[in-house]
């Protein structure tokens, strides 16, 4: 019994307690990402955004989040019952599980694995399963062609997403997120490598259907898209994984461009800072930029969207890692 | 030890399972489906195995992209399933052959285990222990020295296949207007608006 | 050089910076909303909003049914019945509004010789059902009490410009 307890019992608590710590900040941090995004929005729009409930409006998101779940579920009929829940779980579930392997400080980690980059690309590249799935049990149009839309949007950009990886990992030699962070001590990647931070940004929009990527849920011609047959539960599960995503695209863009945890300059002032502060900063300014962006920009459409892509992006992502492998190369500084 | 046999025995289990049902679903979109929970089992399977580079490209590649367009022509494609069933008999010799080539040929690969036991430890040989060489770089060293032309040309073949793809699809016709998009961002306001003071009755 | 410039403009992305600076720029400027149900914009004197029947000073109301209201009403909305009072005065039985088809044009208002019907500064009487908005006589000498400060303010204000 001893055995048992130590062994396996433990283990199992200390692991669950751990993913607690993580998703239950992070699911607060998706609540007020919402409540900041309508409050940046509205200032950049001379509005005030929410500010009834609660002090400066703080407990809009929590009011937000009951009404949807107080709210009547809908099956619309001759939709495909199974996949139609299974769709906004799905996107949800994948929001989350990318959050095992980001490295909050050094050591600092869920589970370290030797791939993670390839573990987080690989999840953000089946984000898209989510939408699929919902676009095509709704039995709607509007819902299919939003469907259809983010299918070929997110095979698009994330072929260029892929080479901007590359480049980082040819300067850093490992898959391993800690040791991404540690390669930047000297100097962040998004100095030398600032066309592809740029690039990255917005490819990172278009894989979370952000403005100005939000075709497929574009509303002025698609209602909401994929989620016009969604209502209550299912829909704020589609709506706090695409926030969710947001923050793990934001993660995934400080950890490879702004040197996660790493502080701006290594001394005095700067270092007595905890590094995950640092970490949750850059997260919050690139969630700002996100924002920014949105009130900006005017939507694509789907065509330039898509000459975006292949035409701009995949050759330029293919030229920038032929130049860094090639200056690399050149002038010895592979990684080891 | 005993964890991972379990989840091998799951992993195995749900491979088979959800390969029988991509042939056995009716619904084509439900049969991508489990072919995606299939590639799923495998790259789990391929974890078992420490593989994780191959795991998680297998997600990448098959899942994220491959899987993807599949999903999106098959939901395309209004598919009359009785007229595509018209011809199966007669496809059968045909496609009993294939069967029995590929049969054949995985029949060779397994067997060659049983008549050339040695081939095991030729095979696992190159590859240094993990705690050495993590499997990415074994993966790449082995890739990019003794397989280098096979690697190569894999590559060159893809290529073609993308270069025809475009040669079958593209076309060119005549009289549609097209957006220069360059032309058009190009253009700025000090070269295209000009504000004059016009005097009434005279124009401009 | 032409070509320079526009690569360059095009490579460092200047129209979109400059873009985002614009958006970042209004961000900081004061905000034009008002925080509606606390605060609220002022009124013209003028303004059209709900209608009232007003009152006498001595609590006598002023409408004397002579339907001119009903008569020029474009939408219809106005339902006028009259009868002689006991005291041989002619009264209204009946002065339905149905806000539903007011269009808010002021033509009642306009053609009423004894400023009886008027058109308040309320403008928040949106109801849950349609029937609410069927204004009866007393609803709308009810408001004219509720409003009558503010409408004689406003009428005063108008005066010199009728």
């Amino acid at each position: 019994m001893a055995e048992f307890w130590s062994g396996f019992l433990l283990p199992l608590i200390i692991m669950v307690l751990q993913i607690l710590a993580i998703t239950v900040p992070l699911l607060v941090a998706v609540a007020f990402m919402t409540y900041a995004e309508r409050k940046i929005m509205g200032a950049m729009q001379m509005r005030q955004g929410p500010s009834i409930v609660g002090p400066f409006g703080l407990m809009q998101p929590f009011a937000d989040g009951l009404k949807l779940f107080a709210k009547e579920q809908i099956l619309p009929e001759g939709a495909n019952r199974v996949v139609f829940y299974i769709a906004p779980m799905l996107t949800f579930f994948l929001a989350l599980i990318a959050w095992a392997v980001i490295p909050f400080d050094y050591g600092v980690v869920l589970s370290n694995i030797n791939v993670g980059v390839l573990y987080l690309f690989a999840i953000s590249s089946l984000g898209v399963y989510g939408i699929v799935m919902a676009g095509w049990a709704s039995n709607s149009r509007y819902a299919f062609l939003g469907a259809l839309r983010s299918a070929a949007q997110m095979v698009s950009y994330e072929v260029s997403m892929g080479l901007i990886i590359i480049t980082v990992l040819l300067c850093v030699g490992s898959l391993n997120l800690t040791e991404i962070v540690r390669a930047q001590e000297k100097v962040w990647f998004c100095i030398p490598l600032l066309p592809m931070f740029v690039m990255f940004f917005i490819s990172a929009l278009a894989e979370t259907n952000r403005a100005p990527f939000d075709l497929p849920e574009g509303e002025s011609e698609l209602v909401a898209g994929f989620m016009v047959e969604y209502s209550s539960a299912p829909f704020a599960l589609f709506f706090l994984g695409e926030y969710a995503n947001m923050i793990l695209m934001s993660a995934m863009t400080s950890i490879l461009f702004l040197g996660g945890w790493l502080p701006p300059l290594p001394f005095a002032p700067f270092t007595w800072v905890p590094g995950i502060v640092w970490f949750a900063l850059k997260i919050a300014f690139c969630l700002f930029t996100y924002v920014w962006v949105r009130a900006t920009v005017p939507r694509y459409r789907y065509d330039q969207l898509m000459r975006l892509g292949w035409k701009v992006f995949l050759p330029l992502s293919l030229f920038w890692v032929v130049l860094t492998a090639g200056v690399l190369v050149t002038f010895g500084w592979l990684p080891k | 030890m005993i964890l991972q046999g379990i989840a091998f025995y799951v992993f195995a289990a749900l491979l088979v399972a959800s390969g029988v049902m991509v042939i056995s679903a009716r619904n084509p979109v439900h049969s991508v489906l489990f072919l995606i929970l299939a590639f799923f089992q495998a790259a789990g399977l391929c974890l078992l195995m420490g593989a994780e580079f191959i795991a998680m490209i297998l997600v990448i590649v098959y899942v994220g992209a491959v899987a993807v367009l599949f999903l999106f022509v098959v939901m395309m494609l209004d598919i009359n399933f009785r007229e595509l069933r018209k011809g199966a008999m007669e496809a059968l010799p045909l496609g009993a052959l294939v069967g029995l080539i590929l049969l054949a040929e995985l029949a060779a690969v397994v067997g060659g285990w049983i008549v050339a036991p040695n081939v095991a430890a030729i095979a696992g040989a190159p590859t240094p222990s993990i705690d050495q060489v993590s499997n990415t770089q074994a993966l790449g060293r082995l890739m990019y020295t003794q397989y280098v032309y096979l690697f190569q040309a894999s590559g060159i073949v893809l290529l073609i296949a993308m270069i025809g793809a475009i040669v079958l699809t593209l076309r060119h016709r005549p009289g549609v207007h097209k957006q220069n998009i360059g032309v058009q961002i190009a253009r700025r306001r000090e070269e295209v608006v000009a504000i004059r003071k016009v005097t009434t009755g005279e124009g401009v | 050089m032409a070509f320079l410039d526009r690569a360059a403009r095009s490579l460092f992305l200047t129209e979109l910076l400059g873009g985002m600076a614009l958006t970042l720029r209004y961000m900081f400027k004061p905000k034009v909303t008002l925080n509606y149900p606390y605060e609220k914009g002022p009124i013209s004197s003028r303004f059209r909003g709900e209608h009232v029947l007003r009152r006498y000073a001595s609590g006598e109301e002023r409408c004397i049914a002579c339907k001119l209201c009903e008569a020029v009403c474009p939408a219809l909305a106005i339902t006028i019945e009259a009868e002689p009072r006991d005291d041989g005065s002619r009264r209204t039985t009946r002065y339905d509004i149905d806000m539903t088809k007011c269009i808010y044009c002021g033509l009642c208002q306009e053609a009423c010789p004894v400023d009886a019907v008027v058109m308040g500064p309320n403008f928040e009487f949106s109801t849950e059902s349609r029937e609410e908005l069927f204004y009866n006589k007393q609803k709308l000498l009810a408001n004219g009490d509720r409003w009558e400060a503010e409408i004689a303010q406003n009428l005063a204000a108008e005066a010199p410009y009728r």
